[in-house]
């Protein structure tokens, strides 16, 4: 039986391959933008709040700094307990053009020793994890090749 | 500038593993901070609850779970909760309370029963809330935050683990010299490079448990002071809880991003600096001033972010002044002389309390081993969740 795919959080992420991208909002009146989304209000306290419109965010940024997570964490993560943990990266990157930070979990194979502060990296279509019916998409991030 | 409430009384259930309910640390606590102050239970106008999210429905009504528990008398009641800077709001709302006319004398608590192993967001499918979101999606537990500033700070100023792990030795030394700490052993810089990575950079000993705890102090009015004889209180001077400021830059617990600088440039200071900040506007002071502070070292890395954010050293220095001994006793500002959360863990309610209740015997000059010679003038600050952070400044 083939699983369904479906992501993780809704709204969140669009596309495949090289068109896959995070998904925020921007306000129409003072153009900042928000991940994850704001649909209802803009959270910029000078602004008097205009409609907000879903826009992709860059699809590369730079590393702004990473670590890794050598303990199962707790649920509402699903991991299988039955299986020893493998750690995994995580890496918060900084959009230059949206100016702001997005966390999240690296590639499958990418360590902390692949890692730099500054390095530039891509967001990529990632699985979180699959149960019998679903396969639980996410995004992820992985370097580019070029370096800090 | 604000006028001033006397901490009449400190008391302190000490940290560990317990394995009882809060609210006994608490009574505990309560008590010891009655006896101090010289006052019965029944002559308390206001007691001010700081609320434990993991003592069900009596840990939201903290107050009057205290209320009840030493005996209802009568008096008004407040709760507050604030993550980490919960203790620092009680003792403001019953600042605000004496300071109104509300109150002459009143006790605030905060007590918690901990869980084993990593804090985790309340049950329930909830993707409408941050905390649920960040462990459901990326996996993300306080101590990869913490890695991440580590790492950042690594990168940004040259700090190393080795800087990192002196941080701990430090608090180590100075735990042990407290019978309220959980942990009362010295601890080497060799003990901490081989104890496991938790969140790289971080290991194991840079990394505060969580514990059980409780704190308590009696405050009231300069006037009702006088009146009880209390002729030299310890004076708060200043409670800081203010908020962010958008666009905030730096990626705060629980949040999975920063907000964005596109369209507003980040204010002049960060959201930590700017809390030390208020602080030290309410009180006419500045960091020149300080005898001591009492800081929240969630990780050794954190500590020495909060050296720069309390102004104790310019941005990046951090780790010289911890090298040059500056910030140990007898340093030139002794930070976390009560051993920090390294040596307590953190009981959340009760933490921002406890670090005043430090501060109060060190002003006091009745902190024994660890006494900073001629303490004077006192600084805590912490951050917790959801924009919550808090300094509070007392003098003497």
């Amino acid at each position: 039986m083939s699983r369904t795919r479906t992501p993780v959080v809704d709204g969140w992420f669009t596309g495949d391959g090289e068109g896959f991208t995070l998904l925020g909002t921007r306000c129409a009146a003072c153009a900042s933008v928000f991940f994850p989304r704001e649909d209802i209000h803009c959270r910029n306290p000078g602004c008097v709040g205009g409609r907000l419109e879903e826009v992709p965010l860059s699809r590369r940024g730079r590393v702004w700094s990473y670590t890794d997570s050598r303990y199962r964490p707790p649920s509402p993560y699903v991991s299988n307990p039955e299986l020893p943990w493998e750690p995994y990266t995580l890496i918060a990157v900084e959009l230059e053009p949206e100016r702001l930070v997005v966390l999240g979990q690296a590639a499958p194979g990418v360590t902390v020793a692949d890692l730099a502060v500054g390095m530039e990296v891509e967001v990529a279509p990632g699985v979180l994890h699959e149960d019998a019916e679903t396969t639980w998409t996410t995004w992820q991030w992985r370097p580019t090749g070029v370096g800090a | 500038m604000t006028d001033e409430v006397a901490v009449l009384g400190a008391g302190m259930h000490p940290w560990g593993k317990w394995g009882r309910s809060f609210v006994e640390y608490g009574v505990v606590a309560a008590r010891a901070a009655l006896a101090d102050a010289g006052l019965e239970w029944r002559a308390i106008g206001s007691v001010v609850g700081a609320d434990t999210v993991r003592g069900g429905y009596p840990g939201y009504v903290a107050g009057a779970t205290f209320a009840k528990a030493l005996g209802w008398q009568g008096a008004r009641v407040a709760s507050v909760y604030a993550a980490c800077a919960s203790g620092a709001q009680a003792v403001n709302t019953a600042r605000a309370q004496i300071l109104a006319g509300l109150a002459d004398v009143v006790l605030v608590v905060g007590a918690d029963a901990a869980p084993k192993g990593f804090f985790r967001p309340a049950g329930g499918d909830r993707p409408d809330d941050p905390d649920w979101l960040r462990f459901r999606v990326l996996g993300a537990t306080n101590p990869t935050y913490f890695g991440l500033y580590a790492r950042r700070r690594m990168a940004v100023h040259g700090d190393t683990v080795e800087d990192f792990a002196q941080v701990k030795v430090k608090n180590a030394a100075l735990g042990a010299l407290n019978p309220n700490a959980r942990y009362r052993k010295r601890v080497t810089a060799e003990e901490v490079a081989a104890s496991a990575v938790v969140a790289d950079p971080l290991r194991l000993l840079d990394i505060c448990a969580t514990s059980d705890g409780g704190a308590a102090l009696v405050l009231s009015s300069m006037e009702f002071a006088r009146r009880h004889g209390a002729t030299r209180p310890v004076r708060i001077r200043a409670v800081s809880t203010v908020t962010p400021r958008y666009p905030n830059t730096v990626l705060d617990l629980p949040d999975i991003a920063t907000d964005s600088a596109v369209a507003v440039e980040p204010a002049e200071r960060t959201f930590r600096a700017s809390i030390a900040r208020a602080a030290y506007e309410e009180a006419g002071v500045g960091p020149e001033d300080l005898s001591l502070a009492e800081v929240y070292d969630l990780s050794t890395a954190l500590e020495l972010q909060w050296y720069e954010d309390l102004g104790l050293c310019g941005e990046g220095e951090a780790a010289k002044l911890l090298r040059e001994g500056a910030t140990g006793l007898g340093g030139r500002i002794p930070v976390n002389v009560s051993g920090g959360l390294a040596s307590f863990g953190e009981a959340v309610p009760a933490q921002a309390i406890a670090q005043i209740c430090e501060l109060t015997w060190q002003l006091r000059h009745e902190a024994g081993d660890r006494q900073v010679p001629g303490a004077r003038v006192g600084i805590t600050a912490n951050q917790g969740l959801f924009g919550h952070g808090s300094a509070v400044i007392a003098a003497r």
